[in-house]
């Protein structure tokens, strides 16, 4: 127990600790010219150790030091009702149903298109290609229109933002797959082949259980960049929620602190998704045999 | 092409030719191949690489399809065969699925050929028994020895009904110690399963310990150069390979083997 504790919780520990610490450097550098514009207008001397204290709670800091962003989610989260408006709860709950939807869009959208590549040429030839330029697009050009044409046919909202995500996540399923259900060394197919297997035996005996360790790799990245594309699914509408509208928010009234709880918060969901999948990773792989 | 063979003939080919395509012209693998293998017969087909000894064993499995020629196998084709499950084949790597236990993996070609439960698991235990995995049938593959791994390949071409085993090369990656150990095993599961056997090897005690027949090959093209009945009787321990029969056979398979090479110098 303590040699694991030393082994995993020590190195993220060392790395938080340092990135704290630079953070507050590099608070003190970026808020500590304001605060001597200020007393240069008073005409007074300060001093740096009198600096200091002050760029740690500036109310429009450049950089807000971390005790602040830790605060304002505090405030938002624990000591805001999860109905309020202002609840950052509220928000990225707006924010992870989009996500979620649109990620398992993605993953059925992208293992679909996956076993369709590896059992037809023609779809090998014609559909990669596609799949690999969609990801050329940058998603900030694209996604207003998206939005857009959707609102057309009457989609927004949830659906809408979802569509974002998957438009994203199923590119990494889709590699993913191909690569695993390819995975099969011609031994496999060819002893298979000596039994006088079916397709969908050949399928679900071999080609599915070795993709699965692909699969789960894709989908912590898939996953992450689900949230992304919800996100961004926000931005272009001004949407009335999510973590997208509190970033807006945040920008169109100068309140920094907003933008960085909300960015802090959308890092914590994407890394609880990712822990989920590594933790259902584990799980299946295990039972399989195929984690030692 | 259906052609009927004669009682007890296995496997019967004449004139059989495979030519392949590739970018540096046609390759030979097999040139004028005419061969018959006999019930319950143990043949051996000996050879440096590239002279079509694993090519015949997989047309034999209908993994290669010959260019010229005639092959029957049970008296159909190979693709009948095959399509009716009438071998067992045994690959050069275990090639164990490592997500299931060893008896899971021996249940796999069960499964698939749509065996009643109650049936998979008898025939598992017995094939396990036979290799003398008994104790290891819920390990995973990467629990055990190559050679532990090899013998559960073994089993699992035993499962089904297959009266004809065909082995390419199943020990060529173990060690000398294992191979003489797993030798006398098969030459065991043979005399009782009485299954016939098609084995692929590039090692002459071993070609000549377990054989009936011996069939030495050379490349360049792919062509049989001698057919040797081996003259050993069929209880054979370990020690035989010492005695002047066992020389004499080893002898004339090497003599077999160097006229061959002699065509490329």
């Amino acid at each position: 127990m303590t040699e694991a504790l030393y082994q995993r919780v020590l190195p993220v520990l060392t790395i938080l600790v340092a990135i704290i610490a630079l953070w507050y450097a590099g608070a003190v550098f970026l808020n500590a010219s304001w605060e001597r514009d200020q007393a240069e207008r008073a005409g007074v001397e300060i001093t740096f150790a009198e600096i200091l204290p002050k760029t740690m709670q500036q109310e429009r800091p450049v950089l807000p030091a971390p005790h602040q962003v830790a605060g304002e989610i505090w405030a938002t989260t624990v000591d805001k009702k999860i109905t309020s408006k202002r609840s950052l709860i509220y928000h990225g709950w707006i924010t992870l149903s989009a996500t979620l939807l649109g990620f398992a869009m993605g993953v059925g959208l992208g293992v679909a298109l996956a076993v369709g590549i590896v059992h037809s040429r023609v779809m090998d030839l014609s559909v990669m290609p596609w799949v690999i330029a969609s990801q050329t697009v940058p998603i900030l050009a694209i996604a207003p229109m998206i939005i857009v044409v959707l609102y057309n046919v009457g989609v927004s909202g949830l659906i809408a933002k979802a569509s974002i995500s998957a438009y994203l996540s199923f590119f990494p399923v889709v590699v993913g797959m191909v690569k695993g259900l390819r995975s099969p060394d011609p031994m496999q197919l060819d002893l298979l082949r000596t039994y006088n297997t079916s397709a969908w035996q050949v399928f679900w005996k071999l080609r599915w259980p070795s993709a699965l360790p692909y699969l789960f790799t894709s989908l912590k990245i898939a996953v992450a960049i689900a949230l992304v594309g919800a996100i961004i699914g926000e931005l272009p509408t001004g949407a009335q929620g999510g973590f997208g509208a509190r970033m807006l928010n945040g920008s169109y009234y100068g309140q920094v602190l907003i933008i960085w709880s909300a960015l802090i918060g959308a890092a914590i969901c994407a890394g609880l998704m990712v822990g989920v999948i590594g933790f259902l990773q584990k799980l299946v792989l295990g039972r399989m045999g195929l984690a030692r | 092409m259906l052609k009927k063979v004669g009682v007890g003939t296995v496997i019967e080919a004449s004139g059989l030719n495979l030519t392949f395509e590739t970018d540096d012209g046609p390759v030979h693998a097999l040139s004028d191949v005419d061969l018959a293998i006999n019930e319950g017969d143990f043949v051996s087909f000996i050879g440096p690489s590239g002279c079509g000894k694993t090519t015949f064993l997989r047309v034999i499995a209908d993994l290669e399809q010959p260019t010229g020629g005639s092959i029957t196998v049970n008296g159909m084709t190979p693709e009948a065969a095959r399509l009716q499950r009438t071998y067992g084949y045994v690959f050069q790597a275990a090639g164990l699925y490592p997500w299931r236990t060893i008896e899971k993996n021996i249940r796999l070609p069960l499964e698939i050929m749509g065996y009643t439960t109650a049936d998979m698991a008898e025939r598992t235990a017995a094939v396990l028994d036979l290799v003398g995995l008994s104790d290891f049938g819920r390990k995973y593959p990467w629990q055990l020895s190559g050679g532990m791994q090899q013998r559960a390949s073994i089993a699992r071409a035993l499962a089904f009904d297959a009266d004809l085993l065909l082995m390419d090369e199943p020990f060529g990656a173990l060690d000398e110690i294992v191979r003489d150990h797993l030798n006398e095993q098969l030459l065991a599961l043979w005399a009782r399963t009485q299954k016939t056997v098609c084995f692929v090897t590039h090692s002459i005690p071993e070609a000549v310990y377990l054989s009936t027949r011996i069939v030495v090959m050379s490349p360049r093209p792919g062509r049989i150069i001698d057919v040797i009945d081996s003259p050993l009787p069929a209880e054979r321990p370990l020690e035989i390979r010492d005695s002047p029969s066992f020389l004499e056979v080893a002898s004339r398979v090497r003599q077999g083997l160097r006229a061959g090479h002699s065509y490329d110098d």
